[in-house]
């Protein structure tokens, strides 16, 4: 491995309006290396990854790309001087193939006409050198997992066989066994000499494949050095400014009866069948692959999707397959692991995204007091620390932490007693996941009971009292945390016994 | 300074839109002494009600998220039905009572055809355009439905042309609006045709009933259409199956004109009728100034292009 300087950043700044995003930093990344860029949201993480990228230019200080200046003029000149992004949320074509996606602004042509046999050895080549040659060519990319939609993505990177990959939050929609694939890859990667600059919200994954890190805060640079020696809680402490207590502090809670029973519940194709008891104070933990079948479990209880067998029990009461609104009546509560396209009414008002299940309870025959709303709305924005100019502001000009705050606080609200949670602290901010997970421990210790699906196992083994394990769309074992490690939990997801 | 700008626009775009039109055509010699009279607005005002009437249901439709284009032949076929019910000799309000029920029952096959088989509005109401044409063509046998009088012909006008009243119609159009206005802001089927708009998947998420809610808004939005054809009816005096044409494209204009976006969730029934105000001030100024046909439509057709632009710039969307 080569350690001479890739990339060198002195005393880089910038400021939007009023706002300074960076401050003086400065970072070195050798040649081979993988470097963890570390900070809260708004820590200036996007800003550099953009100066980087060629997408925004500093106000001053200087770049070095193996010794000779670099000063992108836009992303694509960045990528041919061999600087190549991964976003956070995959870019591809849905409807174009495997090929098209891999060689998009790249194809392989003569006079305007593409050559499908080059094409497809280049597209090919690209695949086979992340060790995924047998990926099927022609498919349309949609068909495809998100894992899988990002290694094709990686692959259209590669193309351009870059000097430095920035990669945003890779891991975020990936379950644990997928990280490790695309941690060989990024190994695969540092072995062939191309400097990775990892960006991620999970320090646990950090320190395994980067060798050194920066961290940032409020856009200056508060530390950096060797991943090897740096502990997690020196870690947090340099990205809040504060040291951190316990993030899964425990708050004493009583389990109680059964509240939620389900048996064989199942509807193909992914839902094979599961049968799980939930007790009133508990907080029931569902780990295991994407598509193992957990979120549909919980569209099934919640009566978004329709189920094909089994029966459910709510409270102790024989439920049918009801639609959400009975659901939500029964005291039952559901937070979409999509807040996008699922869970939030970006353009609508805070206030209304808070109260929407329950609008009749805010005025008299039909008619809403919108004074009414907005206290209700009030008190949970204060409560749960939620930034924004009021509840008037449309959702959708939130950051991801504060979106969730405001969809947990519609369960929060209505009240729910049940709670289905589909990955609540996917892609937003420690500071707000400390938050949550502190939510999430109250709710218990008052007595309301919570489902938890969540492809992060250090959250679910931290948080839960029990946990169970989907695999391939049947929930496979269910037990107390004591008995479950990370490794166990792994090896019954993926099934090798 | 952008910020102050988008701000301004936010609050007032439409009504800077109709102000700014109805400045141009009062500076020009040829409308200049005719065209800010009250006479001239009084016309003004007749002329845009068929346009805000079925503006208030297309608004609830749009912001919903869903799209009707079946509204010129609905309007044309309940015209038509109205005709044939006068000539039997039925009274002005049991005919429009008629009339409004059936625009109600093509809401109906809208919203449940576009619910029920889970198909883009799109589609229906592109079929719907089809059929009521066809409907109407038919149950008129080709050809004008005359009939003697009936009290409906006094609707759209005023017994004496120069004086103060206003004609019932543009009465009814004002109350509908503020009704409209006052449920869609102030209501919980208000608030729930916002959320649906905004994002279905949510809004089912939430318990919001999403199908029972979307027939609920076409048949509101057909009976709006059905009242429409009534007063076309009033200003033809003839049930003419070929009327209308093109109705549909003019009041999603206008609903677009004033502020609503075709991807759903927001939009507002001031703006919708401002909006149609906005499309006949520009016809009306047009005629006075003698510009041909041809003119007008392209300075409506600019007309709504400028409008979704400063739209999209207030909101500070990227082109």
């Amino acid at each position: 491995m080569n350690s001479s300087t890739r990339l060198r950043l002195t005393g880089i700044s910038k400021a939007f309006g009023a706002t300074q995003a960076l401050k003086a930093v400065s970072l070195d990344v050798a040649a081979g290396e993988v470097h963890a860029l570390l900070g809260e949201n708004g820590a200036g993480k996007s800003t550099l990854l953009k100066i980087l990228s060629g997408a925004h230019r500093p106000d001053s200080g200087a770049m070095e790309l193996d010794g000779a200046a670099y000063r992108p003029a836009g992303p694509s000149d960045a990528n041919a001087r061999g600087v190549a992004m991964i976003y956070q949320e995959v870019n591809l074509a849905p409807h174009l193939s495997v090929r098209e996606n891999i060689l998009l602004g790249a194809e392989s042509s003569t006079l305007g006409w593409i050559s499908e046999a080059a094409s497809r050895k280049r597209a090919g080549d690209a695949l086979a050198a992340l060790g995924y040659g047998h990926f099927p060519l022609e498919r349309a990319a949609g068909a495809f997992s998100i894992a899988e939609q990002q290694v094709i993505e990686i692959a259209r990177a590669l193309l351009t066989q870059p000097r430095i990959l920035i990669m945003d939050e890779p891991t975020s929609s990936l379950t644990q066994f997928d990280t490790e694939k695309l941690f060989e890859l990024i190994k695969r990667l540092r072995g062939q000499g191309v400097s990775v600059i990892y960006v991620s919200h999970f320090l646990e994954e950090c320190r395994r494949v980067c060798d050194r890190y920066t961290v940032l805060k409020d856009g200056e640079m508060v530390g950096s050095g060797d991943m090897k020696g740096a502990g997690i809680d020196a870690l947090v402490a340099l990205m809040t400014g504060r040291p951190v207590a316990d993030l899964y502090a425990r708050k004493p809670r009583q389990i109680g009866a059964v509240v939620l029973e389900g048996r064989s519940i199942c509807r193909s194709p992914r839902l094979k069948t599961a049968s799980l008891a939930v007790h009133e104070g508990e907080i029931f933990g569902l780990a295991g692959l994407i598509g193992a079948g957990r979120t549909d479990l919980l569209r099934v209880i919640f009566g978004l999707d329709s189920a094909e067998g089994g029966q459910l029990a709510v409270f102790g009461r024989a439920a049918g397959w009801e639609k959400p609104r009975e659901r939500w009546r029964e005291g039952l509560g559901f937070l979409s692991e999509d807040r996008k396209e699922e869970g939030l009414m970006l353009n609508l008002a805070i206030q209304d995204n808070i109260t929407l299940t329950k609008l009749e309870a805010f005025g008299r025959l039909g008619w809403i007091s919108s004074r009414r709303q907005a206290a209700a709305a009030n008190r949970w924005t204060a409560e749960l620390a939620v930034k924004c100019r009021g509840v008037e502001q449309p959702v959708g000009e939130l950051s991801g932490g504060n979106q969730q705050k405001v969809a947990l606080a519609r369960l929060l609200e209505h009240p729910a007693r049940i709670l289905l949670l589909d990955e609540p602290t996917r892609g937003i901010d420690v500071g707000s996941k400390a938050q949550i997970y502190e939510i999430i421990g109250s709710l218990a210790a008052a007595g309301k009971s919570v489902v938890l699906v969540s492809s992060y196992l250090p959250e679910l083994l931290g948080l839960c009292d029990t946990i169970g394990v989907m695999r391939r769309g049947t929930l496979v074992a269910v037990r107390p945390r004591s008995e479950w490690s990370e490794p166990e939990l792994l090896r019954a997801a993926v099934g090798d016994e | 300074m952008t910020s102050a700008i988008r701000k301004i626009l936010g609050k007032a775009g439409p009504f800077i839109g109709l102000a700014l039109v109805i400045g141009l055509f009062s500076i020009p010699s040829e409308t200049r002494e005719y065209f800010l009279t009250f006479h001239n607005f009084k016309i003004i005002f007749t002329q845009t009600v068929i346009v805000t009437i079925g503006a208030l249901g297309m608004t609830l439709i749009i912001v919903s998220g869903q799209i009707d284009l079946s509204v010129g032949s609905t309007v044309a076929l309940t015209g038509v039905i109205a005709a044939l019910l006068i000539q039997k000799g039925w009274g002005a309000a049991a005919t429009t009572a008629a009339a409004i029920g059936v625009g109600g029952l093509v809401g109906l096959f809208n919203g449940s055809a576009t619910a029920g088989l889970r198909m883009p509005s799109f589609i229906i109401t592109l079929g719907m355009l089809g059929m009521g044409r066809g409907a109407a063509k038919w149950l008129a046998d080709n050809q004008t439905v005359n009939y003697d009088t009936s009290p409906i012909n006094g609707w759209m006008t005023t017994s004496n042309p120069s004086g103060a009243a206003l004609p019932a119609g543009v009465w009814v159009a004002l109350a509908l609006a503020a009704a409209t206005s006052l449920m869609l802001r102030k209501t919980v089927f208000g608030r729930h045709v916002f959320a649906l708009g905004s994002n279905e998947a949510a809004a089912r998420l939430c318990g919001i009933p999403t199908t029972r809610l979307k027939i609920a808004i076409f048949v509101l939005a057909g009976l709006f259409t059905g009242l429409a054809g009534v007063f076309q009816l009033s200003r033809l005096r003839v049930g003419d199956p070929t009327v209308a044409v093109g109705l549909e494209l003019d009041i999603i204009a206008a609903v677009i004109i004033g502020g609503a976006s075709l991807n759903g969730g927001t939009g507002t029934i001031l703006g919708s009728t401002i909006g149609a105000l906005i499309m006949a001030v520009l016809r009306n100024g047009s005629q006075q100034m003698g510009w041909p046909n041809y003119f007008q439509e392209i300075i409506i057709g600019l007309v709504i292009i400028v409008a979704v632009f400063l739209d999209r710039f207030r909101r500070g969307a990227k082109a």
